[in-house]
């Protein structure tokens, strides 16, 4: 196996992960000189480490320690197992767009439908112009080796005053074992606009491979945007993703995002609430069992006075699982009347699942309301009892307890259908449970 | 025929014993009250045939139609036709009444191995029974007991008894925290159960309970025994002497 060691000190092993994909990134000479630079930032930083303060709880170098290679583009029996996945995993109604091991597949996508609404892209598409997709403020490394290895994306484009008639779901479909995919897209939401944009990460029969997912969104004055993840990788996968989101004036801007696979992931979120006026929800819930470690780190930057922010986190955690939870609220100097919350719990279901919750305030304005609380604990035997005396047997009790749990992040989710999906999406990991 | 026979039961909480050798025997049919002191093992002995962890019997058995309940899970001795009406149910936020009352139901009988009640006759069900003990529908939306009167949470136990119908319902201490309105439409909705298939054994400190659900049988408990049985004049004359000559006899 062609395994690419990252940052051991043999940078001959790290350089070969960019050189042997190289042909196929794709790109005008300009992009491959972004890529090159890219690859260079990674290879110095190698993968983040637990002496990276944001990194901390989540070691890639001691949880992941190598990055496979570039997965080769999906062939016909590939795209016939994406095909089903598709199907299983598609929300009634919604316009797709399939992404299978970092590469789009057309033939599974609702472009047609979806260009009446919305203005639609690759990334190969826009890579082949310039290299601005590439380009992230950011310093850290997995952005860095995101931006030198993505092989595709979707660039979505709502214009001002649209009003989306169907959610648009981009499917991630991993096909490819023993290899690691790149994407990298693009959502801009124009003024006014209404749209629900869901993510969904799944396997059709790959278990061991690695993904690599960035998302770059704005959204304009007065938009009403639903975006929900919906990570459902498969138990041995790695899934790093980071979102990057601008919001401008008077927007409504809900987030959720659920965790219920991977053996390793992190997602990162970036938000920052550029303009007066916007209220964001951000809602999310980790499922994890068997030594499945999750993390959600999200950061909220009220940059401008008068904005709202509420984040609901829940996590649940059987076996030797580990949730980690890092939200940072940031108050500009400039923001004053900023209303932020936060609240995370975690619920713990054998003596060896671990939470690190560290919710953070760093607030530069004298007048806002902000406040944070973060629990841990146990199922509740006195409520397990009582369903138990009324005929639930044990497992089922405590499912019933799980899912009132998790449903307070949940139920932040609008749409009764998509909340429908989601909670089947818990209900199959419950089921899992052993 | 003999429902319940519990025989010579001894009972532990954390190395101190509660129960020291109880014997009671319910008939199909029947409605025992079980009176006694602050103390003197009545609730115990409610959580111990229901199952609640915690307890540690060291002695005797408790038989349910010659079957040993102690060999059962809770959710077995519900499935079975156990029911305890709890003295403080709990309120489970987050999860609807309606859910939890399908939920519970079917389990059951899915544990008897029959069929799961269709929905328009669950409905149906819940609907008459909830309309004859004074429940609103909307109560039925909100999460488990979340929010409800004291009234409103005993009412809700005995709607559980009616959709379940157990074989035997034990009451603990139903008058607690209950006016005598709602007592009187929970009492009439317990009595509403009575059948000749059905036991109850009522467990209470106060004879006022007995004036609405009145016993065939009542039994006097103090320190850990029943010290004495009666008909259901013995409830009025504790009521008239108190429990103090029964602790001495104890």
């Amino acid at each position: 196996m062609n395994v690419a060691v990252a940052k051991t000190g043999k940078g001959r092993a790290v350089s070969d992960l960019f050189t042997s994909a190289e042909g196929r990134l794709p790109g005008s000479p300009t992009v491959i000189a972004a890529r090159r630079e890219a690859f260079e930032t990674y290879e110095r930083l190698g993968l983040p480490h637990r002496r990276i303060e944001e990194w901390k709880y989540t070691d890639l170098r001691a949880l992941v320690g190598e990055v496979l290679p570039l997965a080769a583009a999906p062939d016909a029996p590939a795209l016939k197992r994406a095909a089903d996945a598709v199907k299983a995993y598609a929300i009634a109604g919604a316009r797709k767009l399939v992404l299978v091991d970092g590469v789009f597949a057309a033939d599974l996508s609702d472009v047609k439908a979806l260009a009446a609404e919305a203005g639609f892209k690759t990334l190969r598409e826009t890579l082949e112009k310039d290299a601005g997709l590439l380009k992230t403020a950011s310093t850290d490394a997995v952005i860095a080796l995101n931006a030198a290895m993505a092989t595709d994306g979707v660039v979505l484009s709502i214009a001002d005053g649209a009003q989306l008639s169907a959610p648009i779901q981009i499917i991630h479909i991993a096909t490819a074992a023993s290899a690691s995919s790149f994407t990298r897209s693009q959502v801009a939401v124009g003024k006014g606009a209404r749209a629900t944009i869901v993510e969904s990460f799944v396997a059709a029969g790959a278990k061991t491979y690695q993904i690599s997912d960035a998302v770059l969104v704005t959204v304009g004055d007065d938009a009403d945007v639903a975006h929900i993840r919906l990570m459902d990788d498969a138990p041995d996968a790695v899934n790093v993703t980071s979102h990057f989101v601008t919001v401008g004036a008077n927007v409504k801007f809900n987030f959720f995002n659920m965790t219920t696979g991977a053996a390793v992931s992190r997602l990162q979120g970036f938000i920052t609430l550029a303009g007066d006026g916007s209220e964001l929800s951000a809602n999310g819930v980790n499922l994890l069992q068997k030594t499945e470690h999750g993390d959600t780190t999200l950061v909220v930057d009220h940059a401008v006075p008068n904005c709202v922010s509420r984040e609901v986190f829940r996590a649940v955690i059987d076996d030797r699982g580990h949730s980690v939870f890092q939200g940072r609220i940031i108050v500009r100097p400039d923001a004053q009347k900023t209303d932020g919350k936060m609240m995370i719990r975690a619920l713990l279901l054998s003596d060896e699942a671990e939470a690190d919750n560290k919710p953070e305030l760093e607030i530069f304005a004298d007048d806002v309301s902000c406040g944070h609380g973060a629990t841990a604990g146990a199922l509740d035997d006195s409520l397990l009892f009582y369903l138990k005396a009324r005929g639930l047997p044990e497992k089922q009790a405590q499912a019933l307890l799980i899912q009132a749990f998790v449903g307070e992040a949940i139920e932040q989710i609008a749409d009764d259908n998509l909340r429908e999906h989601v909670i089947g999406i818990a209900e199959r990991w419950l089921e899992r449970r052993s | 025929m003999a429902l319940l026979e519990v025989k010579d039961l001894q009972v532990r909480v954390e190395e101190r014993e509660i129960l020291h050798g109880l014997t009671l025997t319910v008939n199909e049919g029947q409605v025992h009250a079980i009176m006694g002191p602050n103390g003197s093992g009545k609730s115990t002995l409610s959580h111990v045939i229901a199952g609640k962890p915690g307890y540690e019997v060291t002695g005797g058995q408790i038989l349910f139609r010659g079957e040993d309940l102690l060999e059962m899970s809770p959710d077995m001795r519900a499935a079975k036709g156990v029911f305890l009406a709890f003295q403080y149910p709990v309120e489970i936020p987050g999860v609807a009444t309606m859910t939890f009352l399908r939920t519970a139901l079917n389990a059951q009988r899915k544990a008897r191995g029959e069929s799961e009640y269709s929905t328009p006759d669950f409905l149906r069900k819940v609907r008459e029974v909830s309309k004859s003990l004074n429940i609103p529908q909307d109560m039925l939306k909100r999460g488990v007991n979340v929010g409800f009167s004291g009234g409103e949470k005993k009412r809700n136990e005995v709607l559980q008894m009616a959709l379940f119908e157990p074989s035997l319902c034990i009451l603990d201490e139903m008058d607690s925290g209950l006016d005598i309105d709602a007592l009187r439409i929970a009492a009439d909705g317990v009595n509403a159960l009575r059948s000749p298939k059905r036991a109850m054994v009522v467990i209470t400190h106060y004879q006022r309970l007995l004036n609405y659900i009145v016993p065939d049988v009542v039994h006097v408990m103090s320190k850990g025994r029943v010290v004495k049985s009666g008909g259901k004049e013995l409830a009025l004359e504790l009521e008239a002497s108190g429990y103090a000559q029964f602790e001495d006899a104890a």
